[in-house]
């Protein structure tokens, strides 16, 4: 009986122990996650470590001032002293977001959440995220001197990696029980992958194809036009491309392959885009050139940027970084400033492989079998075997669509062009920014940004404005790149780039000031073929208009444009809707709604009721213009906003507006009336479960934690106006993700802003410390210390020694 | 009294233990205490359980207390305990003490074999 229980309890307290200490599907394991030894209550914690630390391989003492917001501003002796405590800092406040980052970017999640994230990691690979990082490691390298400062940064980041317990851990891992591994020079790749997919992996080319194939050239034409009959191009109209010897290669006589997708793979965010404008001497109250930009991206915690000052005795920057990456990304120093804006090029093209056999070892390109090249993809999968896929490369690129994914065909495939496989040197590109003093400096620090291609938006003290529309663009024949082209002609393939002298730009234009938010780089008469890959059209003209409104324009005027919510789309759209719609039998409730939206001024402020009746009026009619797209089994993509209404307003009667699923023909009044119907009962709802209408409420913006279904760790009903299209382009779950200006005095005077805080961790009161003030669209003033002796702003003083 | 020193034995040894053990030393702690000091019945169970619950609370409260509960706070909607800080104090305590309890079981389980052997 002493044994039977021996052995009972001794089978208890083990299996017990076990349980504990095991993740069971969603549920950390318990034992580990909750023991105050070792668990997240460790985590509870909003420091920045000890006053005086010792640093590995540093070779001077660097001195690191922590501000009120948890920025930490680096005075460090020299450039491999200063990255390597970036890279130190970064790891501290940003472990396991950056880490997590770079799995993303590689394809790795599965070896998280398991067999949830193949799909996933599958289109990574596909995508040939780390052949691009392999590619971009290598142009790194050939830059004399670069490589050693990125290893300063990854030794910096391992330095406080190797010294951390179990218990020092970021509540992340211990959340899905996992442990960080060293940084590596690939994962400071991988994450410029990360952004270049982010800002330039989209693309229509399959869902052009298909819909060409369907309708027709001529209707694709109307529907998707290169250029809209409104354009308030990033380079003003009046820049002369006369004097340029431009060689542009002729339209290929072969066809394009017609195949009909069904599927296809994920899509950035189509608002992942941004603002950015600053006005020289001439245009500024105070006589100083003053610039302003706010990159809009997903929002989320840990937030996409860490604010840094980083400062040798050569040079001195403020600005945001990207956790993984050296130096600072958008910022200014002493002389310069500088911003950018997603530049929206098509820069990704499919190309249709025709096979020998199915063993895809050849394929047919310029009348002969060419060989072509596999790597296999090894995805790890948490609790599960090892996941093997066979990835084709051709000239081209990786094979993504093929048989074994989102196809069926044995013997063909869609190979991937891309400019994020060409090898850029982005990281080289924002060193060289950190340190410019002047537009020459400016320019020859951009010819190494390959992609995601950018408008750069510069202006310095000496008082010079300048963009440039900054990437390696292919120089495209007209037509070429819209549609799946015929991987078998080779005058389908890249025939060159666009000169890096070639790249659209201006400096000191008439008008005073230079602006961007992904509208058209330039007008027609740009030499070079650009078409419209999804333009913006509506906040480029707000905000240019507000800048020929006056002559002259303080920081102030600059808060003031952030936050504009003007919605142009609206002003353009519902006066028509209003003149239009029928209202013969129409009931007093809905009388009371087109009054209520003939008096909305087209604001989307906070509590404008007119604001969520026009949005949800919109999104109706918007459906049901092109129910024809969305019921298809093929994929199909919806023509942009600004062509939607352009087609309301001139096409009334037009083939799309009849809605496929009734008998009879409709005609856009037809739309306008039916989908007004709709949007009543909508707002009923709404209204029935929040009490109100107010456009705050309803568009319930929110700032969610990167790991999705942990809302215990978001933000959410953040008081806050504006949407996608207008200036403030605060949607639901995206936006600015970091608002700055600078005055170019000397020194410069900036104030800035982003949607988080400078911790990552959910413990910490830094956490999620800057989102109140970006919602109630303010700003800190920032502290840009001119030597380490100023530091009477600061609240902790902390001493790096080298590690003796 | 064999009570009281079973309980002061298991909370010495725990906070020995999880200095170089992972959480789990605390169940090594209460089973070395169980074999060391013979409770009877309940206790058995009971008695490390209060030790370590008692332990895992006032630690966590004194972690958690000196950061404002702001991850506790959050911890406790993720869980899911509806924010309820306190309930997130009582599951960490239950969890620690229970298996602290069972690891005393067994300790004494192993004394029980023991001692019967030599006598």
């Amino acid at each position: 009986m002493k044994w039977f229980k021996l052995i009972l309890s001794g089978l208890l307290c083990i299996g017990l122990g076990i349980a504990l200490n095991t993740k069971l599907g969603q549920i950390p394991p318990l034992g580990k996650f909750l023991s105050p030894q070792a668990g997240v209550w460790q985590n509870e914690d909003s420091g920045m470590g000890d006053a005086i630390e010792n640093l590995e391989g540093l070779s001077a003492p660097v001195e690191v001032f922590y501000d009120e917001a948890l920025i930490p501003h680096v005075f460090a002796q020299n450039d491999q002293d200063l990255y390597r405590t970036q890279g130190y800092l970064t790891a501290r406040h940003r472990l396991w977001q950056m880490e997590f980052q770079t799995h993303a970017s590689a394809g790795r999640v599965s070896e998280l959440i398991g067999t949830d994230g193949i799909e996933y990691d599958r289109g990574q690979r596909r995508k040939g995220m780390i052949f691009g990082a392999e590619k971009a490691l290598e142009t790194m390298k050939e830059v004399p001197g670069l490589e050693a400062l990125l290893v300063a940064y990854r030794d910096g980041v391992n330095s406080y990696i190797s010294q951390l317990e179990p218990a020092d851990y970021p509540v992340e891992y211990k959340l899905l029980d996992y442990v960080p591994e060293p940084w590596t020079l690939k994962k400071t790749a991988l994450l410029l992958m990360y952004m270049s997919d982010m800002l330039s992996g989209g693309d229509h080319d399959l869902e052009f194809t298909n819909f060409v194939k369907k309708y027709g050239k001529e209707r694709f034409d109307l529907l998707y036009p290169d250029f809209y009959d409104v354009n308030d191009p990033v380079i003003p109209a009046e820049r002369d491309w006369s004097d340029w010897e431009v060689e542009v290669p002729s339209v290929s006589e072969g066809d394009f392959p017609l195949d009909f997708t069904a599927n296809t793979m994920d899509k950035p965010h189509p608002d992942n885009g941004s603002n950015n404008w600053a006005v020289g001497p001439g245009k500024s109250k105070t006589g100083n050139a003053i610039l302003a930009n706010d990159p809009h991206l997903g929002l989320n915690l840990p937030s996409i940027w860490f604010a840094m000052q980083l400062a040798t005795p050569e040079k001195n920057t403020f600005g945001v970084t990207l956790p993984g990456a050296a130096g600072i990304v958008i910022g200014f120093n002493n002389h310069i400033s500088w911003g950018v804006t997603n530049a929206t090029r098509d820069v990704k093209d499919w190309y249709k492989i025709k096979f020998q056999d199915d063993k895809r070892e050849a394929y047919w390109h310029d009348e002969q079998w060419k060989p072509t090249t596999k790597k296999i993809e090894e995805i790890v999968i948490r609790g599960g075997e090892v996941y093997y896929d066979t990835v084709v490369y051709t000239h081209h690129g990786p094979v993504s669509y093929d048989h074994s994914f989102k196809g069926n065909e044995q013997q063909s495939g869609y190979a991937m062009q891309w400019t994020g496989h060409l090898g850029g040197n982005n990281q080289q590109a924002f060193l060289e920014l950190n340190a410019a003093k002047n537009y020459d400096e400016y320019e020859a620090a951009l010819q190494y940004f390959v992609a995601p291609a950018q408008n750069f938006i510069f202006s310095s003290t000496e008082g010079d404005i300048a963009l440039w529309i900054q990437g390696k663009f292919p120089n495209k024949w007209k037509g070429q790149g819209k549609f799946l082209m015929d991987g078998t002609n080779p005058e389908h393939d890249w025939q060159g780039f666009i000169p890096q002298q070639h790249n659209a730009h201006v400096k000191n234009p008439e008008r005073g000031f230079v602006s961007s938010s992904n509208q058209h780089p330039t007008d027609p008469s740009y030499p070079y073929y650009v078409f419209n890959d999804g333009y913006d059209t509506y906040r480029n003209r707000v905000i240019n208009d507000f800048f020929r409104s006056k002559e002259k324009f303080g920081v102030q005027d600059f808060q003031d444009l952030h936050n504009n919510n003007y919605n142009l789309k609206a002003a353009e759209l519902l006066p028509h809707l209003l003149e239009q719609i029928d209202r013969t039998g129409i009931s007093a409730d809905e009388i009371d709604v087109l009054n209520e939206l003939s008096q909305w001024d087209f604001y989307n402020d906070l509590d404008k009721v007119g604001a969520t009746m026009f949005e949800r009026w919109w999104t109706r009619l918007r459906v049901m213009v092109w129910d024809e797209l969305s019921s298809d089994s093929l994929e199909l993509d919806f023509p942009f906003t600004y062509q939607t209404v352009y087609m309301l307003k001139n096409h009334p009667d037009n083939e799309f507006m009849d809605i496929v699923e009734t008998d009879e023909v409709e005609t856009a009044p037809d739309l306008i009336l039916k989908s007004f119907k709709e949007a009543m009962e909508d707002l009923e709802t709404i209204e029935s479960r929040r009490g109100n209408l107010k456009w705050g409420d309803y568009k319930g913006t929110f700032v969610a934690h990167l790991l999705p279904g942990v809302s215990a760790f978001g933000r959410y009903n953040l008081p806050i106006g504006g949407n996608g299209g207008i200036v403030n382009a605060t949607s639901r779950n995206h936006g600015p993700s970091w608002r700055m200006i600078v005055e170019m005095s000397s020194p410069p005077k900036a104030y800035a802003v982003y949607p988080g805080g400078q911790s990552g961790n959910p413990g910490s009161k830094y956490y999620d410390n800057m989102v109140d003030t970006w919602a109630a669209g303010n700003y800190m003033d920032i502290q840009f210390m001119q030597k380490a002796s100023d530091s009477e702003k600061m609240i902790f003083i902390q001493t790096i020694n080298p590690k003796p | 009294m064999t009570k009281t020193y079973n309980f002061s034995l298991t909370l010495v040894l725990a906070l020995v233990f999880t200095l170089f053990l992972p959480w789990w030393g605390v169940m090594v702690a209460a089973f070395m205490a169980g074999a060391i000091v013979r409770l009877r019945n309940v206790s058995a169970f009971f008695v490390p359980f209060l030790a370590i619950t008692l332990f895992w609370i006032v630690y966590a409260w004194v972690l958690s207390s000196s950061n404002d509960f702001i991850l506790a706070e959050k911890i406790a909607v993720l869980l899911p305990l509806k924010g309820n800080v306190f309930a997130l104090f009582l599951l960490t305590g239950i969890i620690g003490g229970l298996s602290a309890g069972v690891a005393g079981v067994f300790g004494n389980q192993v004394r029980a074999v023991f001692s019967q052997q030599n006598s």
